[in-house]
């Protein structure tokens, strides 16, 4: 339930955002964290809770394909395309 | 490359347990309180890579699977109302209250919604000011700051359907609670990661000076836990024990402030009742007077009724880390992830649902 998956802010207005990994762009807000376009974040339950340098964002996202190839954990919603038809 | 770097970790994870066999001289027993580190663990078989002395537990680390009877029945009462829609991350809706689940009542007509963010719950009141639009906020302190931010924006854009059923909890109290339990022995934590983002590995510090556990922040790869298991031995061995933090790349000493500020803000903390552990002094959030009337509790005035575990089913003690899933007569045989009985086995991160993925193959 803690997870949180890395993404790379792409648009800062206030304190609401974009966010993007994988070809899969949300709205994310921001809140907590003074992270600009260009940044990477841990984003949980639609906010970014830390901003996170490029390597480790790097490191942690290829860690999460292979966890998602070997079953060890569901897609994380991050990475579901955000019209599911339920907000 | 990808077979290359994996090579490199396994030999990494491998030395690392080497160092840790060198390094114990008697049984030790460490305790992970977090989902994703119980399906970590379980996925790389980290249990079978350590030295046969250092004995690995799951803690109570899955918030569904902490959360009362009490509050499921809370939210099954809000769902039998006409005028409420509920609205809550994935995992709850299959746990069973005491006599259905929020799965049931959906399919029984009950409007149930899973959202992904608190804020999408905020924007649904904002669509349907004809309904009275409930949040079913369960989850530790990574969660707990971004439901406050979503109850402060509701107040902001004055959405007057919205509230919040508060079902937080607060890490750091449910450790000491478990090491004042006589049955429960546990020598140190390998604290949260993501909890930790939030709240600092500065939090941990009562439990090392009062306590004398020691406390490791750890990431969520192989390498990371087995680094995180190491520190901790040679901390248990050696009597000095302290917080250490072994994911520097997200976790700082002080936490997120901003986050912990909003939190506060909104939220204050109250004794409260874990399943399985019992009402642990200030381990739980409730609304601040200052936002009252967005408490679900208040608005529709609720009572939270403590109620009896499911007869046979011991989540209780596995959440407690004092029995293991398959000292349980129910698991694998009636309760299964197909036909859960407890939460420790809905939850796809609940222990007893890792041991059946795990374990039960090996």
């Amino acid at each position: 339930m803690c997870l949180a998956v890395p993404m790379k802010v792409v648009k800062r207005e206030g304190e609401r955002g974009v966010v993007e990994l994988e070809g899969v762009s949300r709205d994310v807000a921001l809140h907590f964290v003074d992270a600009q376009v260009g940044e990477y974040v841990l984003i949980h339950a639609g906010f970014a809770i830390q901003k996170i340098d490029e390597q480790s964002a790097l490191d942690t996202i290829q860690l999460f394909r292979e966890m998602l190839a070997a079953g060890a954990i569901e897609q994380p919603e991050e990475l579901q395309p955000e019209d599911r038809g339920s907000p | 490359m990808k077979y290359v770097e994996e090579y490199r970790q396994k030999g990494l994870v491998t030395e690392i347990a080497g160092q840790i066999a060198a390094k114990i001289d008697r049984p030790v027993t460490l305790m992970e309180v977090c989902g994703t580190h119980t399906m970590a663990i379980h996925r790389h078989g980290i249990p079978e890579i350590v030295p046969r002395e250092l004995r690995l537990l799951s803690g109570p680390g899955c918030p569904v699977c902490v959360t009362p009877t009490s509050y499921i029945d809370a939210a099954i009462e809000l769902s039998r109302r006409e005028d409420v829609t509920l609205t809550t991350f994935g995992d709850l809706v299959r746990v069973p209250g005491s006599s259905t689940s929020l799965e049931r009542r959906k399919a029984e007509g009950a409007d149930v919604v899973t959202v992904y963010s608190p804020l999408d719950a905020v924007t649904l009141a904002e669509q349907r000011p004809d309904r009275q639009v409930v949040f079913l906020a369960v989850g530790f302190e990574t969660t707990a700051p971004t439901v406050a931010a979503s109850v402060r924006e509701a107040r902001n854009r004055n959405v007057e359907n919205f509230s919040v059923l508060v079902g937080h909890k607060l890490v750091p109290p449910a450790l000491i609670a478990l090491l004042q339990d006589e049955e429960v022995n546990v020598d140190g934590f390998i604290c949260p990661g993501h909890v930790s983002t939030i709240i600092g590995a500065r939090a941990y510090e009562p439990i090392v000076n009062e306590f004398g556990a020691p406390c490791v922040v750890a990431g969520f790869e192989p390498v990371d836990i087995v680094a995180a298991l190491a520190w901790l031995v040679e901390m248990v061995v050696t009597g000095k024990p302290e917080v250490r933090n072994a994911y520097t790349r997200v976790v700082t000493d002080e936490g997120n402030t901003c986050a912990l500020e909003c939190m506060y803000e909104v939220f204050e903390a109250v004794d409260s009742a874990w399943r399985g552990l019992g009402a642990i002094p200030a381990s739980g959030l409730a609304m601040r007077e200052a936002y009252a009337e967005l408490d679900a509790v208040n608005r529709f005035g609720l009572k939270m009724q403590e109620v009896a575990e499911t007869s046979g089913c011991l989540c209780g003690d596995v959440l407690r880390g004092a029995i293991e899933p398959s000292d349980c007569a129910l698991f694998a045989e009636q309760c299964t992830p197909e036909h859960p009985i407890g939460p420790c086995m809905v939850s796809s991160e609940g222990t007893c649902a890792a041991f059946y993925k795990y374990k039960l193959r090996r």
